[in-house]
């Protein structure tokens, strides 16, 4: 049990959790709830009841696509997927292994290629995400295809302010 | 129009969204719109960096929305997702002095509430646009049965977007219907395609994008119609049944204008024999 979590995760998400009171319309609308171990009513009520072991190592967080259904439909206007944003971020920050380790060795490939170019470079950034998963195999049609139609780039496009990129990963610990 | 707006294109324009750029230019530059490049721009976190540090998401956005400011103009971002994220910076911006005085500091730049970040919908669904875009029309998109798939990135959340109607969008129906197509009903207009998922979990995907395209199917579509990169991407690789094209390709065919046949060979479901 940790009873700050509620108090953590509200100010790092600005959204008000207190305030859900589990009429279930967010997990009714979740296109990926079938997904999760928990579904999102289920995760806001662990917050507020500061169940952080559980959250923290749970597949929810990592399969929340952020579509935002759900916060769109809350009566209260809470916004699960900012939610989900900090409670993935204090996974990684506290060295929790994550549930869902293929999504984060997708996710850190693609931050990468925008640390190296400032953009994103899909033929590098799917060669580190393939390393990374060490998932080789799926998809390689489709990658082939998409490179005989023209739409990934054999080369890199940079942006020009490299030290204010840099600068912005430095700030956010990254 | 004869209106010049600051144009963001987003790393996809020269990838896996190419012909949606190349479309979209053709129809802006019919409609006698200027659009200038930002001189410099980088990725806009994407569907990525706000998984890992909201921070870095921020960040990554504020400096192209600050970039923007520094040239003064209305912003246009045709990328679903890239609109999505500057749009939420912006409004971290317009609403959080402490950030945004924190922002300008570490960017460079004046934050003027003038500014607005625009969707290419928000662009050409504009009032003043409609007579314009139906005195274009050099061949009616007659007998084409269209269903409008908007998603998510240009809809939600509603007080950041500004949508018409986050369950019933409308914009993209309406431009299409001035075009001449019918456009049916249908259930899953907002609906998620999976995003990021695509690159990790090509059955759940298959899974959203079969029950998305049985809609459209029961709805008698001949294709689908978005303005989202990541959408046109999962639906157009993960299904054999329809055509899902970009709503600036059926704004060039019914115009009559650009390398049509040359963005339909991009497609991985063939659109030419739907003209």
């Amino acid at each position: 049990m940790s009873e700050n979590l509620l108090d953590k995760v509200t100010s790092e998400s600005g959204q008000a959790i207190a305030l859900c009171y589990q009429c279930r319309k967010c997990s009714a609308g979740c296109p990926m709830v079938e997904e999760f171990d928990f579904p999102p009513n289920m995760v806001m009520r662990m917050v507020q009841l500061g169940m952080k072991d559980e959250l923290l190592k749970s597949k929810a967080i990592w399969m929340c696509v952020s579509c935002e259904t759900c916060g769109s439909r809350c009566p209260n206007e809470i916004r699960i997927a900012p939610v989900m944003d900090a409670l993935r971020a204090q996974c990684l920050n506290e060295g929790i292994t994550p549930a869902d380790p293929v999504t984060v060795a997708l996710h850190t490939s693609f931050i990468e290629s925008i640390k190296t170019f400032g953009r994103v470079h899909e033929a590098t950034m799917l060669m580190t995400y393939k390393w990374k998963s060490k998932n080789f195999t799926s998809d390689l049609d489709v990658g082939l295809k998409l490179f005989l139609k023209g739409k990934i780039p054999i080369m890199p496009k940079k942006s020009k302010n490299m030290a204010k990129i840099k600068e912005i990963f430095q700030e956010a610990g990254k | 129009m004869g209106k010049t707006f600051s144009y963001y294109p987003g790393c996809t324009s020269h990838s896996t969204a190419i012909e949606y750029i190349e479309a979209s230019l053709a129809v802006i530059a019919a409609l006698g719109i200027e659009l200038k490049e930002l001189p410099d721009w980088c990725c806009c976190g994407a569907a990525s960096a706000h998984n890992l540090s909201s921070s870095l998401a921020l960040g990554l956005s504020a400096f192209n929305v600050g970039e923007a400011h520094k040239k003064g103009s209305d912003m246009v971002i045709p990328c679903a997702g890239c609109y999505g994220n500057l749009a939420q910076a912006d409004y971290v911006l317009r609403h959080d002095p402490k950030e945004r005085r924190r922002l300008e500091k570490q960017l460079d730049f004046k934050y003027d509430e003038k500014i607005r970040m625009l969707s290419l919908v928000d662009l050409l669904a504009l009032p003043e646009l409609r007579p314009a875009i139906k005195a274009l029309v050099r061949k009616p998109l007659q007998g084409l049965n269209v269903v409008c798939y908007y998603g998510c990135a240009i809809v939600r959340p509603a007080a950041i977007t500004g949508v018409d109607n986050a369950e019933n969008p409308l914009r993209i129906d309406s431009l299409m219907a001035d075009l001449g197509a019918e456009v049916s009903d249908w259930s899953c207009k907002v609906d998620c395609c999976g995003g990021d998922l695509g690159l990790t979990d090509a059955e759940k995907t298959t899974e959203l994008v079969n029950k998305i395209v049985d809609y459209a199917v029961a709805a008698e579509a001949d294709c689908l119609v978005t303005s989202c990169a990541l959408c046109q991407a999962n639906v157009d690789i993960r299904q054999q049944r329809l055509p899902i094209l970009y709503f600036t390709e059926l704004m060039a065919e019914a115009l009559q204008i650009g390398d049509r046949q040359r963005w339909w060979k991009k497609h991985f479901n063939d659109p030419s024999k739907l003209f």
